[in-house]
């Protein structure tokens, strides 16, 4: 269905090429996973297969690539739109039109569909999605999870052989991903589409592929076998991860298959404990955020409505819920960035109200990285927006450079902001924010386009920064990430607090929350592979 | 007569496009600020009435620019005069005295009433305008306008597109970044901060254009797949000159000075190439419609209704009706009653025309 013969991408003003020689055949009817760390050319190989690379992007291309017996070279991205259908990441900045309905029937549209077959269709990928009750929102109302449906079912209407998706649920709540994941299966498995995608969340999709095909440098290997393909990877999901600690062969990818093989080691594991986190810190006793029947509106709609909320000092607390639930907007709201309606918010150890202070005193207190980190870089270079974070934050000349060196694993200071990768520009955010060494951190989704190996930094960060006695307060929708950093989780729904608790006991109850080690070794409430290792190595 | 129940449907959006062409025709003809304020007081009505409740309402941002002109325009004419000799004194700056190869300007000095009311009521006109186009805005989605645009036209419509939501989300986005900056320390105020916020404002806008290009090319906008090189060239050499035609046209109708006379022969001229270029383009467009607008009379009402004042005021300024031009005295200017009817007849629409669609929220 799709075949790349030599194939190699290198950017105008890039050092490296970002695909070298991929050869490739990927058959029809096969979901595809791409898996690679961050800037391994993914999001390039995913643009070549509808002509977008270098059609649209630029760059000189050599070898070939056909879909569906076209090659791209002759034909250009909108006339392989009935063959290919590419998904972005973010599906909200690539709508056309401002209804649901409308959205599905666009590319049939510009096909030059008659009109009676542009009605069947619509109906039947309305319903194929489930999308029939949203036929007539408008698509700005949507939550992220229906948005990227509609994105998926809007590609899929117009009747593509091929889709392919660029992390379709990085973005997404571990519910709504798993609709999206279901829709995507269905048309696999029904339609006969072949799909290819590529998602840095592996514990989400990796059981559901039928191919793995792993990307590092621009190097791609063939199409594995996905068990085969995990064995070899340098990311994996901890349920993989699991399974090369204590060696079952072959790897399981789902959570089924793991725990018909983890029977052996709940029994191994038998009555040792897990060592909570928290152990190795101090935590309080006082509060370091007190949130009192906090009301918000936001658009005229109440979106928080008596949200009470105790975060203890030094303390990693977790928020976590649906999209569209209320965590940015508590977050925002602690740090002043909206305005409230009722209730009151007092921070740090001197009980400070942040909606009474300037901008300027606010910071010592609450620092926040909001979702997208490159709304906080203003600088051409690296260096430069280290040096305006010091003059910003009052702080002694290099601060924010020391603090980013300790933080990233070395970021060439010439770099513009906007070129770095998302887990880089996080890691610059949050310098940034910490010069001013707030006694309270906020973090709106940081894990959205991390890696493992950028995710694992990140916790560790966290953590340490808890033991120096800063507080942290995290909105996220990785469970994997919570369950490495959190001592205690949050949960909200409809803007107010269903659940809070230890971490341990939170996410182990919850069916969606729960992260995969969890799963596999229930009624044993174990998070993480860590915890699992630790424990072996103390019974060995 | 008995009350119709009639569809709920959103009218073609050519309609209210011709119809907030019609009633900024006439905004700009006049200066008067009854008048002025009437044709903003008719958008708001008719968007109130119709707008589509599946977009962001635009009406209250081009109202905000087109206040931020008035008061721009006031301070700037307090400060440096506007050559309009006044006899009521309202307030006496300190002048700034300029070298003699200066003369002509001035800094400080006395300010007037006169001066000061002529500039508002120039700078209200343009608020007017902005009015009724942020009106058309929020009648009818300029995106909904671009599905007729022929597929011949891709670049075209790409850009035009690309533009039309480059602008809200530019509000957006500076709204956004403001609000991170008060995350460093500071406030956003002031001339340095915003000459700061800029760059970080145009590059989020520009990557997220760059975006929606690329899925418009993906998803198959502009397939002109039947047509032919030639039949390309034609249209698009049609489609700019009547472009050209239709610009100067229009700038001869809204600005008076430039002579009323040759505006509207070349606005037609205009009009009839994009015309033929549409046609052009469209005979070999393979593109179809899941649910095309239709012209019914609602459609036809609703652009004489926009017609009217326009014509009534562009005959008004031709003739020097009293009142169309108030004087440059401190005083109530005159109020033209035709022109006010001619205004009136432009808010019909708001009943006249099917609600719009329901969009549950």
């Amino acid at each position: 269905m799709i075949t790349f013969e030599h194939v190699s991408v290198q950017y105008a003003d890039a050092p490296a090429p970002s695909l070298r020689d991929v050869t490739l055949e990927i058959p029809e009817g096969e979901l595809v996973l791409v898996v690679g760390p961050t800037g391994s050319g993914k999001s390039t190989l995913l643009r070549t297969i509808n002509g977008l690379v270098p059609h649209f992007s630029g760059g000189t291309l050599t070898g070939r690539v056909t879909v569906d017996g076209l090659d791209t070279a002759g034909h250009r991205p909108r006339d392989l739109a009935t063959v290919v259908g590419l998904v972005e990441q973010n599906p909200s900045s690539t709508f056309v039109t401002d209804v649901v309905e409308d959205e599905v029937a666009y590319g049939m549209e510009t096909m030059g569909l008659d009109s009676t077959t542009i009605r069947r269709r619509v109906e039947e990928t309305l319903d194929l999605f489930g999308l029939t009750p949203l036929r007539g929102r408008a698509l700005r109302t949507l939550s992220g999870g229906q948005q990227q449906r509609v994105a998926i079912a809007a590609l899929f209407a117009a009747g593509p052989r091929v889709l392919v998706l660029d992390e379709p649920t990085s973005a997404l709540d571990p519910v709504a991903a798993e609709e999206v994941l279901a829709s995507l299966h269905r048309i696999v498995h029904d339609l006969g589409v072949t799909v290819v995608l590529a998602e840095h969340r592996l514990e989400r999709v990796v059981h559901h592929a039928d191919r793995v095909v792993l990307v590092d440098e621009g190097h791609v290997s063939e199409l594995l076998d996905p068990a085969e393909a995990m064995l070899r990877s340098q990311i994996y999901p901890p349920v993989v991860g699991l399974s090369r600690l204590v060696g079952w062969s072959p790897t399981p990818l789902s959570i089924r298959d793991a725990r018909r093989k983890a029977a052996a080691l709940r029994d191994a594991l038998g009555t040792s404990t897990p060592r909570p986190v928290a152990d190795l810190r101090v935590i309080g006793p006082a509060d370091a955020v007190i949130v009192d029947r906090l009301r918000v509106s936001r658009g005229g709609r109440i979106v928080l409505d008596g949200v009470d909320l105790a975060v203890a000092r030094g303390s990693v607390t977790t928020l976590m819920g649906r999209n569209g639930a209320g965590k940015s907007t508590l977050l925002g709201a602690i740090a002043a960035q909206h305005r409230l309606v009722g209730g009151t918010v007092r921070v740090g150890a001197e009980g400070v109200d942040p909606h009474a202070r300037s901008a300027r005193e606010r910071v010592r207190t609450v620092g926040l990285v909001p979702q997208q980190p490159e709304l906080l870089l203003y600088a051409d270079t690296v260096a430069a927006e280290c040096t305006a974070a010091d003059a910003d934050f009052g702080a002694a000349p290099g601060t924010a450079r020391g603090l980013l060196d300790r933080i990233s694993g070395g970021i060439d200071p010439a770099v513009h902001p906007r070129d770095l990768s998302e887990g880089q520009r996080l890691e610059l955010a949050l310098a940034v924010i910490l010069s001013g060494s707030p006694e309270v951190l906020l973090l709106d989704e940081p894990t959205r386009g991390l890696d493992y190996g950028a995710k694992k930094r990140l916790g560790e960060m966290l953590t340490g920064l808890a033991a120096q006695g800063t507080t942290v307060l995290l909105a996220t929708h990785d469970v994997e990430l919570a369950a490495e950093v959190a001592d205690r989780v949050v949960i909200l729904a409809d803007g107010e607090v269903v659940t809070d608790g230890p971490a341990r006991e939170v996410l182990a109850s919850s069916p969606a929350f729960a992260p995969q080690v969890t799963k596999v070794l229930l009624p044993q409430t174990w998070l993480t592979v860590a915890e699992v290792a630790g424990a072996l190595a103390r019974i060995a | 007569m008995a009350r119709l129940q009639r569809k709920a449907r959103l009218q073609h959006p050519a309609a209210w496009w011709l119809w907030g062409l019609g009633l900024a025709t006439a905004a700009s003809r006049t200066t008067d600020p009854v008048l002025l304020l009437l044709v903003i007081g008719v958008c708001l009505l008719v968007v109130d009435e119709r707008h589509d409740p599946a977009t962001v309402n635009p009406l209250p941002a081009f109202l905000a620019i087109g206040a931020a002109v008035v008061a721009f325009r006031i301070v700037m004419t307090a400060l440096l005069g506007n050559g309009i000799v006044g006899e009521t004194v309202v307030l006496t700056l300190p002048s700034v005295p300029l070298p003699d190869w200066a003369a002509g300007v001035r800094v400080g000095g006395t300010v007037t009433l006169e001066s000061l009311l002529y500039a508002a009521y120039d700078a209200l006109r343009l608020a007017a305008v902005l009015a009724c186009l942020g009106a058309a805005n929020a009648l009818a989605s300029p995106r909904r306008l671009l599905r007729y645009l022929p597929a011949t036209l891709y670049d075209v419509g790409t850009a035009v597109v690309v533009g039309l939501t480059f602008a809200p989300q530019l509000l957006t986005d500076a709204r956004e970044v403001r609000a991170a900056r008060t995350l460093r320390g500071r406030d956003g105020r002031g001339l340095r901060e915003m000459a700061r916020l800029t760059v970080p404002v145009l590059e989020t806008a520009f990557e997220r254009s760059l975006g929606l290009a690329a899925s418009m090319e993906s998803r198959g906008y502009g397939r002109a797949v039947r047509s032919t090189t030639t039949s390309r060239r034609t249209a698009t050499g049609l489609a700019l000159a009547g472009l050209v035609g239709v610009l100067a046209g229009l700038y001869g109708l809204l600005d008076s000075s430039a002579g009323g006379v040759l505006g509207l022969p070349v606005l037609v001229l205009g009009t009839l190439l994009a015309g033929s270029s549409l046609l052009v383009g469209a005979s070999r467009d393979p593109r179809s419609g899941h649910r095309r607008d239709r012209w019914t009379w609602t459609e036809t009402v609703t652009v004489v209704a926009g017609a009217v004042p326009g014509a009534v005021l562009v005959v008004g300024s031709v003739q020097g009706w009293e009142g169309i031009v108030p004087s440059q005295r401190a005083e109530l200017p005159a109020v033209p009653l035709i022109a006010v009817l001619a205004l009136l007849v432009a808010a019909t629409p708001a009943w006249l025309s099917p609600r719009p669609r329901e969009v549950a929220p």
